[in-house]
């Protein structure tokens, strides 16, 4: 589904991703490690657009969407996460995965000021959609509540909510685990794995906690300085002594100060 | 007499008020929804002034005019001209990130300042425009004109309180408001960030465009010291900050509140003893400086703060 080819990002001296290629199965759930700095939320920068590669090419659906904006890889069923919580801080929780949905009707602004019929049924069944995305991931009871005002992980949890709005073919969750309680993780874990396994959908997510990925990852990818390491399932890459070593240190991955 | 003399005191608050909040709307499209920092609303509140003074004037020999159009007119060119223009600084300058943005756009507006100074066949330079007509002049005059234009300019105020409404309570509104907020994870939902704020920064300069060409045919006389920048942006910005950003109703309540505390200040600053009221202009300035702070630190998000719209189908 999503394929990178021969990719390098340079931040000035440094070489964030050095000519790295991968893919991402459609229907997977692709788990993307290694230790920090490695590069793995470059990579995801460099999949959904917001970084440009110095070099290759990032294929979706066999399509070239190297030059495309982020806003384009969006509506062509690409979403993502944040790492660090990037929610719409001044409006509620229902508004932030309702702003998230496609609304081509009701984001014209002619429509909006003289014909406002146009948009009544469109927006309807964004509110449908918002409201049962929000009983899913248990919101209903902050479902009016500035987002800016929410915890760390009820932040991390619109974040998702918002990715489902799109109706994405594939989403990348960066760090979608960090900051929440260990409950409400596996009961996660359990949504991503309905979600995949019912609805098809496919997931890209960068987790730093090897037991989480293992539960829900069937295919891993292993990145150290910039490189592909190594891809497997989990239990072959853990056994791999170059993933040891580039997270243990002692060998020629380790980072020199 | 008092009595009169003090009800016309109150229309002129009123007319100017309202031409004040229709500046304060126009900002809080852009930049209490939108996130835009415009700081060159005198720019724009000067192109609407001088097209509608220019299309409406009889023909003279000092500067372009003769086409005496209707009021109605000018100021339908003058939002169209300022909109335009806006339209054209959006096209520059609205990928910029918000202070980058107020930079630009407050040089842009000294430009245009400077254009109409200089270029004197089309403004008459500094000797400024005169004459200019109110909406129907020819039948009154007096007093009574001013109750008239009183009502012209409230007309438009609800009628452009009644469209910022619209815009606010939809999901174009909706979304102009996340991309102000997070402007990465906007365009991570789909939004296509650039359109959103060419299609709000067009929108709030036509805006601005037909107060300044109120604002023209409310004094007759058009100069450039008219669009001075601290008298049109910066009190603006204070009215939409004291009334509260991203709330239409408080933009209106901004305008009109710190719009009569301006003016009062003048019935203070006169009763100075004389060697002091040279100095009042900035006597002015700075109370109405401590009124921003005191209200800042009171009420963070102004009088009447951001609300979200209800969804009317919601139970």
């Amino acid at each position: 589904m999503i394929r990178l080819e021969g990719i390098r990002v340079d931040f000035g001296g440094l070489r964030a991703i050095d000519h790295a290629s991968f893919n991402v199965d459609a229907g997977s759930v692709t788990g993307l490690i290694g230790p920090n700095g490695a590069g793995k939320t470059t990579a995801f920068n460099v999949i959904a657009g917001a970084i440009r590669p110095n070099a290759g090419r990032v294929l979706f659906d066999g399509e070239d969407i190297t030059g495309l904006k982020p806003y384009q890889r969006a509506q062509r069923g690409l979403a993502r996460t944040f790492q660090i919580p990037h929610e719409f801080s001044h409006l509620t929780v229902l508004e932030n995965l309702m702003a998230a949905a496609s609304a081509p009707e009701g984001e014209n602004v002619f429509n909006v000021i003289f014909r406002r019929g146009r948009f009544g049924a469109e927006e309807r069944a964004i509110y449908d959609h918002a409201r049962e995305t929000i009983r899913f991931l248990e919101l209903d009871h902050v479902l009016d509540e500035k987002a800016g005002n929410l915890s760390g992980g009820q932040k991390k949890l619109v974040e998702l909510g918002r990715a489902l709005m799109r109706n994405p073919k594939i989403i990348l969750l960066d760090e979608i685990g960090a900051g929440i309680n260990r409950t409400l993780l596996s009961k996660l874990a359990d949504k991503i794995k309905l979600l995949n396994q019912e609805h098809g959908l496919t997931f890209c997510l960068i987790e730093h906690d090897l037991d989480y990925v293992s539960k829900l990852c069937d295919h891993v990818l292993v990145m150290a300085q910039g490189k592909l390491l190594t891809e497997g399932t989990v239990d072959e890459v853990r056994s791999d002594e170059r993933v040891i070593e580039a997270y243990f240190g002692g060998g020629k991955y380790e980072a020199h100060a | 007499m008092e009595w009169t003399g003090l009800f016309f005191y109150l229309v002129s608050i009123l007319i100017a008020g309202g031409i004040y909040a229709l500046l304060c709307l126009a900002l809080n499209i852009q930049w209490g929804m939108g996130g835009l920092f415009n700081a060159g609303i005198a720019g724009f509140f000067a192109i609407g002034a001088y097209t509608s003074a220019i299309l409406t004037t009889g023909e003279s020999s000092k500067h372009l005019g003769g086409f005496g159009l209707p009021v109605f007119a000018g100021l339908l060119g003058a939002a169209l001209l300022a909109g335009l223009m806006g339209w054209a600084v959006a096209k520059i300058c609205v990928r910029l990130k918000s202070d980058y943005l107020a930079m630009a756009s407050i040089g842009i507006a000294e430009i245009l300042r400077l254009v109409i100074v200089n270029e004197s066949w089309v403004t008459n330079g500094s000797l400024g425009l005169a004459g200019i007509p109110r909406p129907f002049g020819e039948y009154l005059a007096g007093r009574s004109a001013d109750l008239v234009f009183l009502a012209y300019v409230w007309t438009i105020v609800l009628i452009v309180y009644f469209v910022a409404m619209r815009l606010y309570d939809s999901p174009w509104g909706r979304s102009l408001r996340a991309i102000r907020d997070n402007e990465a994870s906007a365009a991570a939902a789909g939004k296509n960030i650039e359109k959103f704020r060419v299609q709000t920064f067009v929108i709030g300069c036509a805006v601005m465009g037909v107060a300044g060409g109120l604002s023209a045919h409310y004094f007759r006389f058009l100069s450039p010291s008219a669009t001075d920048p601290l008298l049109v942006t910066f009190l603006v910005w204070v009215m939409l900050m004291a009334g509260g950003s991203g709330n239409n109703r408080g933009a209106i309540v901004g305008a009109l509140g710190i719009w009569s505390l301006w003016s009062m200040t003048e019935i203070f600053t006169n009763r100075l003893p004389l060697e002091w009221i040279t100095r009042s202009s900035y006597i002015r300035m700075l109370l109405v400086g401590l009124l921003l702070q005191v209200v800042l630190q009171k009420f963070r998000s102004g009088v009447l703060p951001e609300k979200s719209p209800p969804l009317r189908f919601r139970k």
